[in-house]
Parts: structure tokens; C-alpha cells; sequence
């Protein structure tokens, strides 16, 4: 297997100070920087809007321990999609956006000291959905981890499979569920955190699939999304309905972590599973060999 | 009877004339047969020119059609002694996925299928063949008596979608198919999976994990319903027929991506025109993948079920 490394750079954002923002939920005005500061959690009503995945991967991996892998991957257009838009420009307008070459970043660092394979969703780009990048990514990640005997830490954040790649992005959920199945025999800790939103495919996948299943307050969690249960039932959905609160209600999820506290009880969780600690040499994934030029191939 | 789609107007017309040529015939008055051996010709070739280029939307209606073969009338015709087994032992038993054990050609197999209703009566029994979580339970269930017994899986999908409701959001259905999709890539025995008409998404790939997945012609498989993608990339769900072409959901273009393995073929003008032929051909597709299966060490299975999901997928690296 090839890894390609890059360290995650680790520094803050320049926002410019005073900067207002309405909360999406309870309409306030805050200012961004309070947003980005709390981890974009409202510091009125505690709503959390999306994290991206470079700004998780920072509130998890604070002493900057954490190596990227397969980030030169990029998605093709196996099936020269058009809608109002060309696939190749809904990419890059994706990655414009995200600033990120694909909708998810994977890795391996060090989580409170302990070594994780780890892989954060971001729905900034294409509503974090799924298609054959996502699928390969998280894939070889979890084959890392089986190699590397360290737990697999996946944090969801995703509309579902993505329309653009068709049935190939579908396949996606049998085959991350068939590394799974590998982990599972092996006896590595799975722990997946669904942030909001974690629905269609995404779900219906790797996400469900943790040992431990822990969700963000609030998040909004399910297998179809409410637009289409409201269309197909005909009726209202009750209050609450598809939270993380119902979920845990019914028994779908192990606990409920604000987003502050997630690196701390992730660190608990891995503490008590026996996580072997981090260390570079037998975990950071092989540095790719800087290719000289005119070098011979 | 004959459907009545848009596009079988030609061949319902030239049906409707050689009918009224054979009821003169029939009074003796006058002599026909020439004519009739003639609009005969038309009929044949207006079937072959229009069943031979069907859109992708075309098929879809076609899969979608209120005669078509369903799970329990391929078992009915092509297996024997079949015992129907209810329920997931949590819950209910979802008569929107149906399961048991049968005798296909001398061996015993475990069925798992969705199930459409042929009325609204037994539509309303099965929902519209949209399984809830304790379908997937008991689909899952079957499986497992299938590995303790080292019997082969065979499954049919036809489905337009895990049921999108309260209930099933309630009792975790993406979970219950996130668990089929895990359990079904490490299992111990072959499974060969038939989409014998809507292949619905995450809810036909709930039970669709197979060593070798088989489709029929007029069948169709997509991450999407042709009017959801519609819905949403377009706004407009008349677009289907747009998005339908799109979403590449037809055998011969998830041949090419390896989404599935094998086409079966069906009689002409689809499956509903012929039940007994229909099953036929199904029959033999089966056998002769469980034929291939059989040939692979028990041991070699689950890995080369592995590689084949490996690989699936369409990127770049530099």
C-alpha cells in the first residue's frame, strides 16, 4: 500500500476581528471569530455548524502529531455527469470551497497520545457525500490500521452517497463495510463520532458501524433525510425527531459529547480499550521519497 | 394487459389490427392470410426495433411494471419445496422482504427477495416491497443459517427503497444495513444476488453484496430514484427520464463499471410477457454462477469477495 505524507499545518486562521454572523438556529448575532474560536459552536444557543475537517483535525490533535495520507487523491468522472453543472466543475468549486481536494482527509497521529488511524468528513465539500475518493480513502484507512494494529477513529459529516459517481458511489457502502468486516475479525477498536449532519448513505455504512457510537448534540442523524419522510408518510414529524438526542433515545448511540469535550472523551475511550501509545516510527505512515528531478523512474 | 406503455404504442396497434384480421379469418368470409402473415413482419420488427433500444427511463417503467415477475414467483417457478421462514426474532416479520429454504436443481438454497404486492390489498402487506430495519434483520438471520450450513445465499432484489419512515429511522435502518453490508462481505458461503427489477439503492445493496451480482435486462440500479436526483440536481421531477439517462442505471453500463457481473437476458418486451421464459433464463444464470462458485475453495471466498468490492471506484493519484 502507498501512503503519501503531509503533515496538516497547524496554525490559526486570520479572521478578521468583528466580523457579525446570525446564528442559523436561534438568529442571534455573533461575531465569526467567537463562532471559529468555540469550535463553530453559537456562544449564544450552542448550535454547531459544521466543522471543517482542518479545524477538527486542529481541536483533536493538538500537539500537531497528525499525518495525512492519500491526500493527493482526487475524484474523476466515471460517468461524465451533467447536471446544470459538469461534474469536474462541481469539484472545483467543491475544493474552491473547502479548500480541500476531496471530502474527507485521512490520517494517522496522535490523539492525546494515543496512536489512531483517523478519518474527519467535511461538508463543505459537496455536502461531504460520498463517491469512489471517500470510499478508497476511508478504505485504505482502515487497512492501515489493521496493519498498524492501532484503532480506527472515523468522524462522519455527510448528506450520503454522491449522485455524481452513481452506482460506484453506492458501491462504496458495501466495500468500507467490507474493510470493516476485516477490522471487526482483527479485534481493532472502531469509534465513530456522527457530527451534523450524518445521513443517507454514510450512515447506512461505516458510521453505524463503530463499537462506540458517540454523536454531537444536536445533530441531525438518520437513514432517509426528513424531506423525503415528511413527502412519503404525509405527515408531520415530531418535535426532535432524527437528533442525536432521539437516536440515543432509541438506542442507536453510546453517548452525546459537546465538541469541546470530544478530544478528551475520545482519549478516555481509547485509554480503556488498551490504544497503544503514539509513536512516529511505528506509526506515522512512510514518508513518500522526495522525487529528485531528472531522476530516473 | 400488454402494459401500455407510451412507446409499445406501435406493437399494441399492429396487435390490435392482426386481432381483428384473425376474427374475420375465423368467420370464413374472407382470406386474410396473406395480410396477416404481413402486419405478422411489422409486429416482429416494431418489437425488435423498440424492445432492442429502449431508454433508460423506458426500462425503469418496465422494472416498475404491475406484472412483472417477482421474488416469490421466480422461487415458485424454478425452485422446489420451498419453506417460507418469518421473522427477525427482535421485532416483526416484514413481509416486504421474504426468505427461506428451497431446493434449486437438486441443491438446498436459502432465498432472501424483496417483495412487491400484485394489489393494493397485499401492496399494503408488503409496502410497495420497501423492507423496514426488522426486513434487513431477518435477511440477516437467513444468512447466517445459510453459513452454519454452508448452503448457498440467493438473493432478489427488487425494491424502490429502504422505507423512508418513522418506525424505520426508529429502529436504526441505516444501521440494520450497514450491519447486512458487513456481515454480507464476511460471509462463509456463497451468495449470488439477482436484480430482478428495482435495485433502490442502499435498500437493494441491504441485501445485494454478492460473489457475483446478476441482472436482468430491464432491471435497473441506482444510488438514486431517477425522480429523486431530478428532485434535487434539477428541481423539476419530470426531469426522471433525464436523470435516469444520467445516473448510468441500465445492465450494460453497470457491466462496464463492474457494478454487477452478468445480464440476463428476457423474453422480449420484458419479463411480465413471459413468466415461465423469464424464470428460464434466470434459473440458468444462477445455476451457472453457483456452478463457478462451487469450483472456488470455501477457504478463498470471503477474499476474493473482498478484492472484488476492492476495487470498485474511479480516481486519480499523481
Amino acid at each position: 500500500m502507498r501512503f503519501f505524507a503531509r503533515r496538516i499545518k497547524v496554525k490559526k486562521r486570520d479572521i478578521p476581528a468583528g466580523v457579525w454572523t446570525k446564528c442559523r438556529r436561534c438568529k442571534e448575532m455573533v461575531t465569526s471569530q467567537e463562532v471559529e474560536e468555540n469550535l463553530m459552536t453559537c456562544p449564544k444557543c450552542g448550535y454547531l455548524s459544521p466543522l471543517p475537517a482542518p479545524a477538527r483535525i486542529r481541536s483533536l490533535f493538538a500537539d500537531g502529531e497528525f499525518h495525512e495520507i492519500d491526500a493527493r487523491m482526487r475524484p474523476a468522472d466515471p460517468l461524465k455527469f451533467v447536471d446544470s453543472l459538469p461534474y469536474p466543475k462541481r469539484q472545483q468549486s467543491a475544493e474552491k470551497r473547502s479548500g480541500l481536494p476531496e471530502a474527507v482527509v485521512t490520517g494517522i497521529g496522535s490523539l492525546g497520545g494515543f496512536a489512531v488511524a483517523c478519518a474527519v468528513m467535511d461538508f463543505e465539500y459537496m455536502g461531504g457525500s460520498m463517491g469512489s475518493v471517500v470510499g478508497e480513502k476511508i478504505t485504505r484507512l482502515i487497512e492501515a490500521a489493521i496493519e498498524k494494529r492501532i484503532p480506527l477513529l472515523i468522524i462522519s459529516s455527510s448528506g450520503g452517497a454522491r449522485m455524481q459517481e452513481g452506482a460506484l458511489s453506492l458501491l462504496q457502502l458495501a466495500k468500507t463495510s467490507a474493510a470493516l468486516a476485516r477490522l471487526d475479525a482483527e479485534g481493532i477498536l472502531f469509534v465513530s463520532v456522527m457530527t451534523n449532519p450524518t445521513t443517507g448513505g454514510t450512515t447506512a455504512s461505516f458510521a453505524s458501524l463503530g463499537d462506540v457510537i458517540v454523536a454531537e448534540p444536536g445533530a441531525l442523524i438518520g437513514f432517509a433525510g426528513p424531506r423525503v419522510i415528511k413527502q412519503t408518510i404525509q405527515q408531520d414529524l415530531p418535535d426532535g425527531f432524527q437528533t442525536a438526542e432521539f437516536l440515543l433515545a432509541h438506542g442507536m448511540v453510546d453517548m452525546i459529547v459537546p465538541r469541546r469535550e470530544l478530544g478528551g472523551r475520545l482519549a478516555a475511550i481509547l485509554s480503556l480499550f488498551g490504544a497503544p501509545r503514539f509513536r512516529s516510527a511505528a506509526h506515522a505512515p512512510r514518508q513518500r521519497r522526495p522525487r529528485r528531478e531528472g531522476a530516473e523512474a | 394487459m400488454n402494459g401500455g406503455f407510451d412507446f409499445e404504442k406501435p406493437i399494441v396497434e399492429l396487435e390490435g389490427e392482426i386481432g381483428r384480421l384473425r376474427a374475420l379469418a375465423g368467420e370464413g368470409t374472407v382470406d386474410v392470410a396473406a395480410e396477416i402473415e404481413s402486419l405478422q413482419k411489422k409486429l416482429d420488427a416494431a418489437r425488435r426495433d423498440i424492445y432492442g433500444n429502449l431508454t433508460p427511463w423506458q426500462r425503469v417503467q418496465i422494472a416498475r411494471h404491475p406484472q412483472r415477475p417477482y421474488t416469490l414467483d421466480y422461487v415458485r417457478l424454478m425452485t422446489e419445496g420451498f419453506i417460507e421462514l418469518a421473522g427477525d426474532r427482535f421485532f416483526a416479520n416484514d413481509q416486504a422482504i421474504v426468505g427461506g429454504v428451497a431446493r434449486l436443481e437438486g441443491r438446498t438454497v436459502v432465498v432472501v427477495g424483496q417483495q412487491k404486492g400484485r394489489d393494493t390489498k397485499e401492496n399494503l402487506l408488503r409496502n410497495f416491497g420497501s423492507a423496514h430495519p426488522e426486513g434487513y434483520r431477518k435477511a440477516y438471520r437467513l444468512m447466517r443459517l445459510a453459513e452454519k450450513f454452508r448452503l448457498p445465499v440467493v438473493s432478489f432484489i427488487d425494491t424502490p427503497g429502504a422505507y423512508p419512515g418513522i418506525g424505520a429511522e426508529e429502529r436504526g435502518q441505516a444501521e440494520a444495513i450497514a450491519c447486512n453490508l458487513r456481515a454480507m462481505a464476511a460471509l462463509e458461503t456463497p451468495i449470488v444476488a439477482v436484480i430482478i427489477g428495482e435495485g433502490g439503492s442502499g435498500g437493494a445493496l441491504g441485501i445485494g453484496v454478492g460473489d457475483e451480482v446478476l441482472m436482468l435486462e430491464n432491471a435497473y440500479y441506482s444510488v438514486i430514484s431517477p425522480e429523486g436526483c431530478a428532485a434535487i440536481l434539477w428541481k423539476d421531477q419530470s426531469k426522471a427520464a433525464e436523470a435516469a439517462s444520467t445516473l448510468r442505471i441500465s445492465p450494460r453500463e453497470l457491466l462496464e463499471l463492474d457494478v454487477i457481473d452478468l445480464i440476463v437476458p428476457e423474453p422480449l418486451g420484458g419479463a411480465h410477457r413471459n413468466y415461465e421464459l423469464a424464470a428460464r433464463e434466470v434459473k440458468a444464470a444462477l445455476l451457472g454462477a453457483l456452478d463457478r462458485l462451487g469450483r472456488v475453495p470455501p477457504g478463498d471466498l470471503v477474499r476474493r469477495r473482498y478484492e472484488k468490492y476492492r476495487r470498485i471506484g474511479s480516481f486519480t493519484e499523481e
